[in-house]
């Protein structure tokens, strides 16, 4: 199948996020949606650690370090920007203000649970941050993941393996190879990657899917 | 200068507002009747951390090292109080401030929301020897359950966390159709917090993102001590832009800060 890189998957995103919204990009590939943001679009960035407004990256030599984001890379406040404490941030994120947040995963179950902090494994020391409240609070959740696992499984499930983060709670999910809407009535495809075909995505998807199209006919 | 000062050490008088019957002997139990200018500040980080005792339980503001009180924490080291439970949002970044207390072996358990990260191998290492007890919370109920403490809350019902491993064994309640989890408050003996700016009777204000854990610790402990980059006279703080009113401090300590210079 053709598969976007992780650029054209934050492009991708950044598209659907609309002017105004109240955003919060999770760690990792989530961050790169902010570089696929057009300038002229306002939206709000929120960063858990107390910021709203968050800007770009400091020019070399700029940086502060008691200016910085989730991930604790230095960071800017845009004009209108503003800092808060710990209780409002969550406030922000578990009260249901925040329009947006993207987050990364290691699997998505067919109902929408989300599995991405704590991979379980022996050994393995867990850390979850803000992780869970993101996942309940959030107007919407975009998760943003390739399909396929190194290995080749697909991290969209029936039931996830892995500890959740959350039960129920993505409402779309943007992999390398299509689009994916959870819905009340399943996972429905909103769209393909070019020259994707449905039944390829099904061939490796062990959760039945739905065509947008077909969907909206039902 | 603040040595010139009377100042007092732990909690003001409660009721030191309340004089009666000035003159006669006041119901005031620690209150002597005397009236004398409060002064929170301390002279020395020694002075600040003193009387932290073994086995307490200590806050530590800061999301890694911003707004991370490192000076209160050398001080705490140099102090020896140990078997401290801590409450921070990490476990420690590199060797420096809250990673080197946990090397000094004083800390027998941490809360925290994200022990690890690229940096935390002091922390890393403790774990694995079974030699540091951890208490995972979700960084939103950290925060919620530090404020249900500051505001007297015997409990709350958050959903964060509901369905998972960090929710097991806890009691669930089904409100308005959604499903949430009962968390206890957490609350401190000691809270260590860094602010940019702090007046004799302990108003705060904070610098950047290093605000984030500073002003809810402060309401959760019995003594919050604030070290500052500068302390200033009375009033010379805005009203409209205190952060943390002074009445959740006991102890403002002055430190040179770069950070706050140079901005």
């Amino acid at each position: 199948m053709n598969k976007l890189t992780r650029d054209q998957m934050a492009e991708r995103v950044a598209r659907d996020i609309p002017e105004g919204s109240y955003v919060n990009l999770g760690i990792g590939l989530p961050t790169k949606v902010a570089n696929y943001l057009p300038k002229e679009r306002e939206i709000f960035l929120h960063s858990e650690n107390g910021l709203l407004g968050m800007g770009e990256a400091p020019e070399p030599g700029e940086e502060d370090p008691e200016l910085i984001n989730a991930g604790k890379e230095p960071v800017t406040l845009l004009e209108g920007g503003s800092f808060f404490h710990h209780g409002d941030s969550f406030a922000m994120m578990r009260g249901g203000h925040l329009d947006i947040c993207v987050l990364g995963a290691f699997q998505v179950s067919a109902s929408g649970d989300l599995a991405n902090w704590h991979t379980g494994a022996p050994g393995a020391i867990p850390a979850v941050g803000g992780a869970m409240d993101l996942a309940v609070g959030a107007k919407q959740v975009f998760v943003m993941m390739d399909l396929l696992t190194k290995t080749g499984e697909s991290k969209l499930v029936e039931a996830c393996s892995y500890p959740l983060t959350g039960v129920g709670c993505v409402d779309r999910i943007y992999t390398d190879v299509a689009v994916i809407d959870v819905t009340p009535d399943g996972l429905v495809v909103r769209e393909l990657v070019e020259g994707n075909s449905f039944d390829e995505l099904q061939r490796i998807v062990p959760v039945p899917l739905k065509m947008a199209s077909l969907a909206a006919a039902a | 200068m603040f040595g010139q000062r009377p100042f007092v050490i732990g909690a003001a008088w409660p009721g030191m507002f309340i004089n009666p019957s000035k003159g006669s002997r006041p119901l005031i139990e620690g209150w002597d009747g005397s009236e004398t200018m409060i002064d929170k500040t301390v002279a020395s980080l020694e002075e600040a951390v003193a009387g932290i005792f073994d086995g307490a339980t200590v806050m530590i503001g800061g999301f890694g090292t911003a707004g991370q009180p490192a000076e209160l924490i050398d001080a705490l080291i140099a102090q020896g109080a140990k078997d401290l439970t801590i409450v921070n949002n990490n476990a420690g970044n590199g060797d420096i401030g809250l990673a080197a207390l946990l090397n000094a072996r004083r800390v027998k358990k941490i809360i925290c929301s994200f022990p690890r990260q690229a940096d935390s191998h002091v922390f890393d290492a403790l774990y694995r020897a079974g030699e540091i007890e951890l208490e995972l919370v979700p960084q939103g109920n950290l925060a919620a359950r530090i404020q249900a403490a500051g505001a007297g809350l015997g409990a709350i019902f958050t959903p964060t966390g509901y369905g998972t491993l960090l929710a097991e064994g806890k009691e669930t309640r089904e409100i308005d159709g959604k499903h949430y989890v009962l968390e206890y408050p957490i609350k401190a003996d000691f809270a260590l917090i860094k602010a940019l700016k702090g007046d004799r009777w302990g108003n705060l204000i904070y610098r950047k993102a290093a605000r984030n854990f500073g002003p809810i610790m402060a309401t959760a402990a019995a003594v919050t001590i604030a070290q500052v980059s500068e302390i200033v006279p009375l009033g010379a703080l805005d009203p409209e832009v205190i952060v943390t009113p002074g009445i959740f401090v006991q102890r403002v300590v002055a430190i040179g800060n770069a950070v706050a210079q140079a901005a």
